[in-house]
């Protein structure tokens, strides 16, 4: 299926949740979703019979400006019928909050976790949520655009970068 | 009368340990010796390769790649060249193709003979090591000449190579394929068909292709179980189209489908048709053409995003990067296998000995310098 066709399909089963198709700008065609309606897309996309999409290659995090939202966006693949889709979805920079899909994608468990170390992105229903790269008591999240390191880590001088 | 059970302890394994491949630490919750949950702790070798990115100019991120998976350098430069040249739309001169393939597979045999010979030292065999080393030693050798380094290459730019490759390296390369062959028949004479190594890896860490989809492993790891995936053939990128090739799958030869065993030797059969890849593109190699002619001066990919995945010798290394114009990317991730290779250690390694854990860790093949970029 074209990444046109999965994403007339998904805006007929699930209406407002699923927000607009980007072509433009982008070599993955790209599906914007809803940030709490993730958990159920991805289920659907896995269990329908045309779809079968039963592998997420990559979950990103992603900062574009100070003022703007943070995104995460959600590469996925179906194994079986060689097609492709990009999720991507949209949070606040207040309150940054996305549903988890660990419990679908097992791959996404790790890759959520690397994108709240980094960007503070809370990945509700996430079995086990803590950093994995940074240290657990790092304060901040590093790519975020506004990230300002602490001057001292446990006595330890950071050393600024330009 | 059902099996008696001690109370349960944890046990660190690493960050300091000969057997987990770099600086990683395995948190076990043992129960006697079987092993009843495992977690991985990682990040101690992480350098912040994301967060340097974002204030690098394109062609110098190109190093720091190498550094991710620092035995399979060329494999990570050859995947973000390729991300950053599909953006940008730039085509490349047929013989800089046909040298980063030769590059390419000559890295992947590299970074396997790293793989097997550990597997052998990780569950007892010592002389395996060092005859895979000693073959490496020659293709290092190669690389040597090319680009001046042994093991981080910055061999491949964007828009084309770093040099082309100096006279005598066909005939050089000719001349290790000839004698490989030979080389992959005493590895298989003295480790794969080895009664100790056998009922060390047989049937141990069955991973089924349902689970290793679902945990994203890939790889020779994902074959391994019996999964026909191989982005070089799936999705075919650079020139791998026109070569003729086969992939190996795990067959279950001395156990089960998808066991440490089929891991091992999955990319044993991966090396010869490595071999088999280089002989091909040597023999079609062009005499002509530029290296560097496609080089871009500026590199300032038009705004945008892209996901561009290719096959490393550990897996799918895919490159997420966000373009807005500018010569520096504004947001670039590294999807590296062995993260997600990896993370499923827990699901096969629950129920076995620590010393099973060691092997089934041992037949992954992880490089902690990508995990924890």
């Amino acid at each position: 299926m074209t990444e046109q066709e999965i994403y007339a399909n998904l805006s007929r089963k699930f209406g407002d949740k699923v927000i607009e198709f980007m072509e433009e700008g982008t070599h993955n065609p790209t599906v914007v979703v809803d940030a709490g309606a993730i958990a159920k897309i991805v289920t659907y996309l896995k269990d329908d019979e045309k779809l079968q999409f039963d592998s997420l290659m990559n979950l990103a995090g992603h900062d574009a400006d100070v003022e703007t939202e943070f995104s995460v966006i959600y590469h996925l693949v179906s194994t079986e019928l060689k097609h492709y889709i990009t999720l991507k979805v949209f949070t606040s920079r207040d309150e940054p909050k996305v549903a988890s899909i660990a419990n679908i994608h097992r791959t996404a468990d790790w890759h959520e976790r690397e994108t709240f170390d980094l960007y503070g992105i809370n990945f509700e229903g996430h079995p086990d949520l803590k950093r994995i790269l940074m240290e657990d008591d790092w304060e901040g999240y590093p790519l975020r655009k506004d990230y300002v390191p602490a001057e001292f880590y446990r006595g330890m001088r950071i050393e600024k970068v330009k | 009368m059902g099996r008696l059970h001690a109370e349960e302890m944890v046990l660190n394994m690493g960050p300091q340990h000969p057997s987990t491949h770099g600086v990683l630490r395995l948190k076990l919750r043992t129960d006697g010796e079987i092993v009843s949950h495992i977690e991985p702790v990682i990040g101690y070798l992480h350098r912040s390769f994301e967060k340097h990115a974002e204030n690098l100019e394109y062609q110098m991120i190109t190093p720091f790649t190498g550094r991710c998976d620092y035995l399979a350098a060329i494999g990570s430069e050859h995947g973000y060249a390729m991300a950053v040249e599909k953006m940008m739309g730039i085509e490349l001169p047929e013989r800089v193709e046909y040298l980063r393939v030769i590059f390419a597979e000559f890295q992947r045999i590299a970074s396997h003979l790293v793989a097997v010979g550990t597997f052998g030292l990780d569950v007892g065999a010592i002389t395996p090591f060092i005859y895979c080393f000693r073959e490496r030693e020659l293709i290092l050798d190669l690389f040597e000449m090319a680009s001046g380094a042994r093991l981080l290459y910055n061999y491949i730019w964007i828009g084309g190579l770093a040099h082309d490759v100096p006279p005598g390296f066909v005939e050089k390369a000719y001349e290790f394929l000839d004698a490989f062959d030979e080389r992959v028949a005493e590895y298989n004479q003295i480790l794969t068909g080895n009664k100790i190594f056998i009922e060390r890896a047989a049937d141990i860490g069955v991973m089924t292709p349902e689970v290793a989809i679902n945990y994203g492993v890939t790889g020779p790891s994902l074959r391994a179980s019996g999964v026909n995936i191989d982005i070089r053939r799936t999705e075919p990128y650079s020139i791998y189209d026109r070569f003729d090739f086969d992939v190996p799958l795990g067959q279950g030869l001395q156990g089960t489908i998808g066991d440490s065993w089929d891991r091992y030797y999955v990319r044993v059969l991966e090396m010869n048709e490595s071999a088999k890849i280089i002989r091909q593109a040597l023999d079609q190699l062009p005499v002509e053409g530029d290296v560097k002619s496609a080089i871009p001066r500026r590199i300032r990919p038009p705004k945008g995003e892209i996901y561009f995945r290719s096959e490393n010798p550990r897996g799918e290394l895919g490159y997420y990067i966000v373009s807005n114009g500018k010569n520096v990317p504004l947001r670039l991730k590294m999807r590296s296998p062995a993260f997600s290779n990896l993370s499923v250690i827990n699901e096969i390694g629950q129920g076995w000995m620590i010393s099973d854990v060691i092997a089934i860790l041992g037949s992954l093949d992880i490089v902690l310098g990508e995990i924890d970029r």
